[in-house]
């Protein structure tokens, strides 16, 4: 049987070309299911441990993680340490109310001045649960992207310098966390 | 060549021992097979979804007297 080869026109190559870029555009556009996005506003032990427990198996589910923290989330980020120089009274005064060092971090329920924290952290060294300086570190490893919202941080006065040590941190406002998270499937707030 | 790989999960818990899943499968070549032993009970679903959505073959899952083994195989190409 002869093999028919028809000709196409540069016409149709060219119309062709087109409606591939289109949809090359279009798919470019979709919410990708192998990306979320997360908006951490809570800062307090107990949800930040389950935002980065979701955080870092999701990555290891060879998802594209990304993190938004603002207001508590942002200010749960600071470490231990003196506050940073030129600060006004009443940001000196935010910095002392929001201690930094995630140990210092408390439970959203059951903290008993304390004491129902202490518990939960020695259960969960006993049951071998992974703590959140632990999961932070697993979230470097794993490449799980992390923003802070850089309002929440002129708001309470929070430099760069105070956070914690994350490789790739950045500083933005909601138009990136929009983009992020009209790229990505899910987005969850915490 | 084929080895057997083992990578011993007992006493981890969410979601560390699929994050240890994550950072084994990296060394491996594409089809070869491991074995993940774990004494996490949410193991038994989690090494489900985690092949499902990874796309790494779940050859077998065994469970007997809450201990968990899993036979997995990396897949062959990376699928964008």
């Amino acid at each position: 049987m002869a093999l028919e080869i028809e000709t196409v026109s540069p016409e149709t190559i060219a119309t062709m070309e087109q409606r591939i870029e289109e949809l090359e555009k279009k798919q470019k556009n979709t919410a990708d299911v192998n990306a979320l996005s997360m908006v951490v506003f809570s800062g307090e032990l107990d949800k930040l441990l389950a935002a980065f427990v979701i955080a870092t198996g999701a990555a290891a589910c060879g998802m594209r993680v990304s993190m938004f923290f603002t207001f508590w989330g942002a200010a749960a980020l600071k470490k231990s340490g003196p506050q940073a120089k030129g600060k006004s009274i009443v940001e000196r005064m935010f910095g002392c109310l929001l201690p930094g060092g995630l140990g210092k971090r408390k439970l959203s329920k059951l903290e008993m001045l304390g004491v129902g924290r202490q518990l939960m952290t020695r259960e969960m060294a006993k049951k071998n649960v992974a703590s959140l300086p632990e999961l932070i570190e697993t979230a470097k490893e794993l490449g799980v992207g992390i923003n802070i919202c850089q309002m929440s941080m002129s708001l309470m006065g929070i430099q760069a310098e105070e956070l914690i040590d994350y490789p790739g941190m950045g500083y933005c406002g909601v138009a990136n966390l929009v983009e992020q998270s009209s790229s990505s499937n899910t987005t969850m707030f915490i | 060549m084929i080895t057997e790989r083992k990578i011993d999960l007992t006493g981890l818990k969410c979601p560390m021992p699929i994050v240890q899943l994550a950072k084994l499968i990296k060394e491996l070549d594409a089809g070869e097979e491991f074995t993940a032993t774990a004494d996490d009970p949410a193991f038994c679903l989690d090494v489900e979804s985690w092949c499902n959505k990874t796309g790494h073959e779940l050859i077998r899952l065994e469970d007997s007297n809450e201990r968990l083994v899993a036979v997995i195989r990396k897949k062959i190409s990376e699928v964008e």
